[in-house]
């Protein structure tokens, strides 16, 4: 750790793997509920399950960039962060929102409430009074990140971070806005969905992850950052038109059909950019980095982003081919790829490399480490599988025969049961992840090692 | 790419290119709304009513079990043509009596079926919830979902 304030990173990867697990626990309940849907049904029915595994993934999410922000801004700009105090009142007001969400839902406190009470449109359910919060630490973020930047050395990893950070952070503001019109409502409720996912986190992820090649790498900065460049490019120019294969079927104008055909193809070349700039990287460089298991995540994240994000995007971004499939499995099995691949690895990536370094010590438990990759990414890639066969059969039954959902879904028992046995792989494996970050094992050699950076 | 062009033509390139496409983006979504607002939509029968049920159906979260036009969770069937699906479309009464009976009948109980919960609504939610579907039934949606099953 070169900066002291570094350390303010540290407590968003804890924070981020505790609600990590409530995700992938969530998740393994809700396929449980596909497998035997009495299971609890009356005291805890889906949709709240549903909504603690979506909502716990994308705040754990944002914790793991905040963190990997915190920890890789003061060592591009050399220097201490404006203020790890702030960064710590940050933490706390997210937490603070974190439990009052999962409260509000479980127990359905302050029922149509317009401040407290759960506001019920898909991933933005959160109270009002939380989504106040969360600007408000947004705000602080980034009043933190962008001083520490500008006092500092300006790098193009920190001006892509900070670009991808602040869109972010203005796109939810979209949030708020949400008119009785329900066609109007949708089309901006994307502002947020489709902006954060396919474009502003886009940038934070290739910047982590330039980020992370070049130090374990030790390939010139000249060289990584042009490729940052011309992935972050080729991410917004696909991408912000892109939005348009939302904009199919929802009461949009049908010019749409061909705007998002053709740029949502074309989202895949930053994921098969990204993947190939991490192999050329690794292949190019001379350094033999001691964090084997932090290579192994920046080399998946990549990799499984262009499948995830990219081949299965592409498999149904085709507007002739979203007519039949929108809404089936296919969305599903697309969405856990793409999340996994994309978001996910990368912060655990970030938070394979950075743990050892924030608790000063050479990496431990690489090996548990890269079992836990192993069963995480097979299990994902399993689940996707039989999540597609799914959709398939699902996309022919119910959209091209006319079958009534119900029937439909009755007849996909099977890739149901097969789905959870996936899901309990990853869990498994998210549990091994965190006990290698939480308890280092005893193949340390000094406890005070530098750690080369 | 070493020859080809520098860190800095990158970068002018992405900085650009990207307010050129956000650009282009804000004048096909101010030309959407206006499309949403004049044509796909009826703004006319948008009534009070069916802003209401447009809050009971957020307030009671329905969108993280089914989907509404294709969008949402894919635990429950599709609820953007569910009046036509019940051939109660063009009838806000028949739609009223057939949402009213089906909610009061969740949860089913059945063993080994996906059960609805039982969420309490008042008659005047359930009507302005009937409104709120039968409103999104009349949206020009590209003719999609492609048959009644949703």
């Amino acid at each position: 750790m070169k900066y002291q304030s570094q350390r303010v990173a540290y407590w968003y990867f804890l924070a981020a793997m505790a609600v990590f697990s409530v995700q992938v626990l969530g998740g393994l309940w809700a396929g449980w509920i596909y497998v035997n849907p009495n299971f609890f049904s009356e005291a805890v029915p889906f949709n709240i399950i549903r909504m603690i595994h979506t909502n716990a993934l994308i705040v754990w999410l944002l914790l793991g960039f905040f963190g990997a922000a915190y920890f890789l801004v003061p060592e591009e700009s050399e220097r201490e962060l404006q203020s790890p105090l702030l960064a710590y009142v940050q933490l706390g007001i997210l937490l603070l929102g974190t439990a009052g969400v999962v409260v509000t839902y479980a127990f359905d406190l302050f029922h149509g409430n317009w401040l407290l009470g759960k506001e019920g449109r898909e991933f933005l359910e959160q109270p009002v009074w939380v989504k106040l919060g969360i600007v408000v630490a947004a705000l602080i973020f980034l009043y933190n990140i962008t001083f520490t930047v500008l006092k500092g050395r300006k790098t193009a990893i920190t001006n892509v971070l900070l670009l991808g950070l602040w869109g972010l952070v203005l796109l939810f503001l979209f949030a708020f806005y949400n008119p009785g019109n329900l066609s109007l409502d949708k089309m901006f409720w994307w502002y947020v969905v489709h902006l954060w996912v396919e474009g502003t986190w886009e940038l934070v992820m290739a910047s982590i992850l330039a980020f992370l090649l070049l130090k374990l790498t030790g390939v010139d900065r000249e060289i990584v950052e042009k490729w940052l460049y011309v992935i972050v490019a080729t991410a917004l120019f696909s991408g912000i038109l892109g939005t348009g294969h939302h904009y199919y079927w929802i009461g949009t104008p049908g010019y749409w059909k061909w705007i998002g055909s053709i740029f949502s193809s074309l989202e895949v070349v930053p994921f098969f950019a990204m993947m190939s700039f991490a192999f050329i990287m690794v292949w190019k460089g001379k350094r033999d980095h001691p964090n084997k298991a932090a290579l192994l995540w920046s080399l998946g994240s990549a990799t499984v982003a262009f499948f995830g994000a990219g081949v299965w995007g592409f498999l149904h971004t085709l507007h002739g081919v979203n007519y039949y499939s929108h809404g089936t499995q296919i969305t599903a099995a697309h969405g856990h790829l793409a999340f996994y691949g994309a978001y996910v690895s990368v912060n655990l990536a970030i938070i394979t490399y950075a743990m050892p370094i924030l608790r000063g010590r050479d990496p431990y438990n690489q090996v548990l480490n890269m079992v836990s990759f192993w069963l995480m990414t097979g299990g994902m890639a399993f689940m996707t599988f039989v999540l597609t066969f799914a959709g398939v059969i699902q996309t022919h039954m119910q959209r091209v025969l006319g079958d009534n959902f119900m029937d439909v879904q009755d007849g996909m028992a099977l890739f149901y049961i097969m789905r959870w046995g996936a899901g309990l792989a990853v869990v498994i494996g998210a549990i091994l992840f965190i006990y290698a970050q939480l308890v280092p094992g005893r193949e340390v050699i000094a406890r005070d090692a530098k750690q080369e950076a | 790419m070493r020859e080809v062009m520098t860190k800095t033509m990158a970068r002018n390139v992405f900085y650009g290119g990207s307010l050129f496409f956000i650009a282009i983006f804000l004048f096909l979504s101010f030309n959407s709304v206006g499309y949403i607002k004049n044509t796909s939509t009826s703004t006319a029968t948008l009534t009070d009513s069916v802003v209401a049920g447009k809050r009971v159906w957020e307030a009671n979260a329905c969108i993280d079990c089914h989907t509404l036009l294709g969008e949402g969770a894919y635990f429950a069937p599709e609820l953007g043509n569910v009046m036509r699906r019940w051939g109660v479309q063009d009838d806000p009464e028949d739609a009223f009596d057939m949402l009213k009976g089906w909610m009061e009948a969740q949860p089913s109980g059945i063993e080994g079926r996906r059960q609805m919960p039982q969420f309490n609504l008042s008659d005047e939610q359930i009507r302005n919830l009937a409104n709120f579907l039968l409103w999104t039934g009349t949206i020009n949606t590209q003719s999609w979902p492609p048959n009644d099953a949703g």
